[in-house]
């Protein structure tokens, strides 16, 4: 499907994509003739059931994976020298923070990788802290935070090194419902405050209809783009806007679309 | 000291087996000697007797002890006879044979774990050369080294590290493998170097690994050492004081310079265990 409208500068480009696994049992088509846009500043929320290529699409525009037809561009270039450029921050779905490093520590290891100075190191680290809202736990360990801060702090290891895009694959899928909550909260006002481009992974329609200005909705075998849907939903979004009749639009449709692309297993 | 009790318990229980068995197995020689003086033995001689045998099948405990406490403190640490002397002979050795060892065992494990044609190669060589008896090597390695020169300590390092580097190849290629997919994919995000994945990430993953190998190589290190004084027919050392004792029949010697050796080596894994937690409590790795 074609979908290019209203779109300014687009920040992730992809036509006819297909990414196809070489694997024993024979290939397997993990995404099929994908077409989208995404503009600058969007936030864009990939939905589908396991196995509908979400987390690959994510995935090829990190340049962790190669798309085998078509073409992706990021930045107008390709992933690779993308990636170079320093144009995305990925956040995983476990915060992976290493357990020797303090987070303090943990956040300045893309900064040591990159060859920031060391100034520029700790002014960073405590910029990001307190975007994340964890001032004052940089010298902590790790273990010594719950699994909503821990995420956090994978979230600002994510920002410091200012990539315009932000690439989460559904990095609360561990978290319960509260803690959740709050995190889509303030993910939200990062979003606001940094103006970024964010790419989101999740497979919580709420989650996705909450966050997103617009829903990718994805189906698998093969992994393919059935719907897309432009959130009304206005910017500022306090948690009860939940309960609003086009919040629940959205949810409705964004389920319908699932079922859809889905069969009766669903 | 929660653990005190069960441990003294044990040992006791040892030491009360260990009595049974000096009266038991030296009782034949009390027999003989009495049979020969045509005397006959009260259950008492006999048990005063099995206790203070010059030469013991096996010595009893405190024959031991007063043995190990004869070699530690009773001579001259300079001296031929004292267990400080051979006992630091052979620490040096094993010391110099447990760096060679983990240097060497650590390289081999950063090549297997970056370089294919290694990762296929190197594992099969490692493992077949620790199925090879030791001690048929260690006097083929003395007598190769000696005929181009080389005597005195390293001929025994080289045999002691031959000992220590395999655990350490086999812990370092685990502890360097175990970052999984996603802290690799982390780094690639990075675009990191691999000296950078190397450092960052590989290495102070394998720290833990690294000293459970330490631990057990240390220990292998000062077996090869003493194995290596053996067919030398060395003049020093652990391993020389078992073989001269076992030329004259010395038990009580062969038996504290083997608790000479169990206590060296519960001293280097000690020492490895004080310096691992040091550094992993650094680390925050410590719980």
């Amino acid at each position: 499907m074609k979908d290019t409208a209203g779109i300014a500068t687009p920040v992730i480009e992809a036509k006819g994509m297909g990414l196809t696994f070489e694997t024993n049992d024979g290939p397997v088509h993990a995404l099929k003739d994908v077409n989208l846009t995404v503009g600058k500043g969007e936030f864009v929320s990939f939905i589908g059931p396991s196995g509908c290529g979400k987390t690959t699409f994510l995935r090829a525009i990190a340049a962790l994976e190669h798309p085998t037809e078509g073409t992706l561009t990021v930045n107008g270039m390709t992933p690779d020298a993308a990636r170079q450029a320093r144009a995305y921050g990925y956040v995983f779905q476990a915060a992976g923070l290493y357990p020797w490093r303090t987070i303090a520590g943990n956040i300045r290891l893309p900064l040591e990788i990159m060859g920031f100075s060391r100034d520029e190191q700790e002014e960073r680290v405590e910029r990001v802290l307190a975007l994340v809202d964890l001032d004052g736990f940089g010298r902590k360990f790790p273990w010594q935070l719950s699994g909503g801060m821990q995420q956090r702090a994978s979230i600002a290891r994510a920002l410091a090194f200012d990539a315009d895009i932000l690439l989460m694959d559904e990095p609360f899928g561990a978290l319960d419902e509260i803690v959740r909550d709050r995190l889509n909260e303030e993910v939200l006002k990062l979003w606001a405050r940094t103006e970024k481009t964010i790419g989101f992974v999740t497979h919580s329609i709420p989650e996705a209809v909450y966050l997103s200005t617009r829903i990718v909705v994805m189906s698998p075998r093969p992994g393919r783009i059935t719907d897309v849907i432009e959130s009304p939903l206005p910017k500022d979004r306090p948690l009860d806007i939940r309960d609003s009749p086009e919040f629940i639009a959205i949810a409705h449709r964004v389920r319908e679309g699932l079922r859809a692309g889905h069969g009766d297993e669903v | 000291m929660r653990s005190l009790a069960p441990i003294l318990t044990v040992l006791a229980a040892i030491v009360a087996l260990w009595y049974a068995g000096t009266v038991r197995l030296n009782a034949q020689w009390t027999y003989d000697q009495a049979a020969r003086a045509g005397v006959e033995v009260t259950f008492r001689e006999l048990l005063a007797d099995t206790m203070a045998q010059e030469r013991p099948v096996l010595p009893a405990p405190h024959q031991v002890a007063q043995g190990l406490w004869d070699g530690v403190f009773g001579q001259k640490p300079s001296s031929k006879r004292s267990l400080v002397y051979h006992g630091q002979v052979t620490l040096s050795a094993t010391l110099v044979g447990f760096v060679i060892g983990t240097l060497a065992g650590i390289l081999l494990a950063v090549g297997i774990v970056h370089n294919r044609a290694m990762d296929l190669s190197v594992m099969p060589w490692a493992i077949a050369s620790q199925t090879i008896p030791i001690l048929a090597i260690a006097p083929m390695v003395i007598v190769v080294l000696a005929s181009i020169g080389v005597t005195g300590l390293l001929p025994k390092a080289v045999i002691s590290a031959y000992l220590s580097f395999f655990p350490v190849v086999v812990g370092m290629v685990k502890g360097l493998r175990s970052p999984d997919a996603m802290q690799l994919d982390l780094l690639r995000t990075y675009s990191a170097s691999p000296a950078a994945t190397f450092w960052k990430l590989r290495l102070p993953a394998s720290m833990p690994y690294l000293f459970a190998s330490l631990k057990v190589s240390v220990a292998a290190s000062l077996v090869g050492a003493i194995v290596g004084e053996l067919p030398a027919g060395a003049s020093a050392g652990l391993g020389a004081r078992l073989l001269s004792g076992s030329y004259y029949g010395q038990t009580i010697q062969i038996w504290a310079a083997l608790f000479a050796a169990a206590i060296l080596a519960a001293g280097l894994v000690t020492v490895i265990g004080v310096i691992e937690r040091g550094t992993l409590r650094r680390m925050g790795m410590d719980r």
